[in-house]
């Protein structure tokens, strides 16, 4: 099916319901790019790539598939694989506690549908999704592999040894999206190591560069549309979406405070005042 | 007893495996970092081009695009040296490969001390101890050419990560050509009574070369291939010291971490034996021929011959 616009906002909203209720349940997870992030999960998942949620398999043939490179925004992941309907949506509940499968940061290793790759330790993700879109060409496996990265991420140097093969091996069946919030654990990345002109980065290892508004999903769409047009003519792509670091909750948002904190019962009252219930809060215990 | 006819690197029986996987499995691919031709993988490459992956001087993407190619249900093989199949891409092998369960061979060349000249930067005597300490990893060190052939033809069929490391320099080929490699089933080679002998790798041969020297002393030596250090034949350890009572391992590895280190771990639970270990002491290697400095470093049949005395020696 094809949500519209206003579905898709929708979803988002429960999302960040989900993440700040879920961070808060454990008492502590990463809100911040959590709430940058739902807008591209939430129309990655239920406009872009739609795959078949009741029949998770590793290889995802016949479908397109995810990499989470940035591990940490793992609350955002979550509650859109539950919501999408990849498992039961009372198992948010049980985020981060003892013997979950949903592990602070994403692991196969727990059996959770939707995983196919650690991550967590960060830098990783492009290699994988990398081999992941070789593997297919090799294959003839048409669908298409996407992946997500944080910002501060792009400080490690193993990302720049796969976009460098990427770009030069011509890997066009690989769609990066980069959650531009320009801030991490220590503060603004421009003061911690400036990532200096991204786009061109990008555009100097050999990508096709798009770039979006990363929180107004009608940008989102439209942009994760156009990268997927761009598939298949020689370049991989990658999504540069300028995002908010908390986005949604006021006191959240223009800090870099939320990375990795977990609201309290007062906070999180006040957040969820401004962020509308539309499909229905997860249940508080598993 | 065993005896060879001709000395081959073990690097060669590997690319030789991999070139015949190549053929009978459409399912294997294969990755390097800019070492095709010490890895022996350019018949491979030039046989399946369009499944050998040259990923350039990056050990780290290499390893975490095979795990996305095992994702997508290939079975990968990647292809460097020890060191830098290892200790350079730790956390990538820990988190891409071995915590997300992926079928990944790690295949290192240039293991150990007999690297030579090139010296300490590129000689790695930490990495099985590395690679045994990850959760579900299976570590295999085969001692000569034939075994490696046979060792890389079975991790092909073994699902799960694995480390399979071999060498650079040539050295006896003794292992029938016919024998069948079984993954964590050590292999008696002699069978002896007063002290046994756990070799892996390149010292399998010196260790059998002790056995004849201390049969000349009139000493009965079991001579026992450990060429999977992981998962570790706990049967076959405590089945041969039960009867000699005493034991020495043997490796080109630093004591610390090695295969020493796991059979005496396993021994102080199970069956307390006194026992002498022939490998490295906590230091850095050097320049120099792989002869050289497995003399210098005390890796030889003389070293083990002595050792099994000494275990001896210390029996209650």
């Amino acid at each position: 099916m094809t949500y519209s616009i206003e579905q898709l906002e929708q979803i988002a909203s429960q999302v960040r319901r989900d993440i700040l209720r879920m961070v808060h349940g454990a008492k502590s997870g990463h809100p911040g790019g959590s709430l940058g992030c739902t807008d591209l999960l939430t129309a990655l998942y239920f406009r872009i790539m739609q795959p078949d949620a009741s029949r998770f398999r590793m290889d995802g043939d016949g479908e397109d598939v995810f990499f989470l490179s940035n591990g940490h925004i793992s609350p955002a992941w979550y509650s859109v694989l539950a919501r999408y309907g990849f498992f039961p949506l009372k198992e948010l509940a049980t985020f981060r506690k003892l013997a979950t499968r949903l592990q602070g940061h994403p692991t196969p290793a727990e059996g959770l549908p939707g995983i196919r790759m650690a991550s967590g330790s960060l830098g990783q993700g492009l290699s994988a999704a990398t081999g992941m879109a070789a593997a297919r060409k090799l294959k003839g496996e048409s669908r298409l592999v996407f992946c997500m990265h944080g910002d501060g991420e792009l400080q490690e140097g193993q990302i720049w040894e796969a976009a460098m093969y990427a770009g030069a091996k011509k890997i066009d069946n690989l769609i990066a999206i980069v959650d531009y919030n320009k801030k991490q654990i220590d503060g603004p990345t421009d003061t911690v190591v400036s990532l200096g002109d991204l786009p061109l980065k990008w555009s100097a290892f050999g990508w096709h560069v798009l770039e979006c508004k990363g929180n107004q999903m009608d940008a989102v769409v439209e942009t994760l549309e156009k990268a997927v047009a761009a598939t298949g003519k020689g370049q991989p792509i990658v999504v540069i979406a300028h995002t908010e670091m908390g986005s949604g909750v006021d006191f959240m948002m223009g800090t870099h405070h939320w990375h990795g904190v977990a609201p309290n019962d007062e906070q999180l009252a006040n957040a969820l005042t401004q962020i509308p219930e539309t499909l229905g809060d997860y249940p508080d215990t598993y | 007893m065993f005896t060879f006819t001709e000395k081959k690197d073990t690097r060669s029986g590997f690319g030789a495996a991999l070139l015949e996987l190549g053929k009978e499995n459409p399912k294997v691919v294969a990755l390097c970092a800019d070492l095709t031709g010490s890895l022996k993988m350019d018949a491979f490459a030039k046989a399946f081009p369009e499944r050998f992956f040259q990923t350039g001087i990056a050990e780290a993407h290499m390893i975490g695009m095979a795990a996305g190619m095992a994702t997508a249900g290939m079975i990968p093989f990647t292809g460097t040296f020890a060191n830098f199949s290892t200790g350079r891409v730790y956390d990538q092998i820990r988190q891409s490969v071995a915590y997300s369960g992926k079928n990944v061979k790690i295949c290192a060349s240039h293991a150990g001390i007999t690297l030579g000249e090139d010296g300490a930067t590129h000689q790695i005597m930490e990495d099985i101890g590395l690679m045994k300490m990850l959760p579900g990893m299976t570590v295999i060190n085969p001692c000569d050419y034939n075994q490696t052939f046979a060792a890389t033809k079975a991790i092909a069929q073994w699902n799960g990560p694995v480390y399979l490391r071999f060498g650079r320099p040539a050295v006896p080929n003794f292992t029938p050509a016919d024998q069948v490699f079984v993954i964590g089933k050590a292999l008696k080679l002699t069978e002896g009574t007063d002290v046994t002998v756990f070799a892996t790798g390149h010292l399998v041969w010196p260790a059998l070369e002790a056995a004849r020297m201390l049969q000349d002393q009139g000493i009965s030596a079991e001579v026992i291939n450990i060429h999977t250090i992981k998962p570790l034949d706990q049967e076959a350890v405590i089945t041969s010291v039960a009867k000699t009572r005493c034991a020495v391992t043997a490796e080109e590895h630093l004591k610390n971490g090695g295969m020493g280190e796991s059979i005496c771990r396993f021994l102080s639970e199970a069956r307390p034996a006194p026992v002498e270990m022939v490998a490295v002491d906590d230091r850095f290697g050097e320049s120099g021929t792989p002869d050289a400095l497995m003399e210098k470093y005390g890796l030889t049949a003389q070293a083990v011959m002595e050792a099994a005395r000494k275990a001896i020696g210390r029996k209650g």
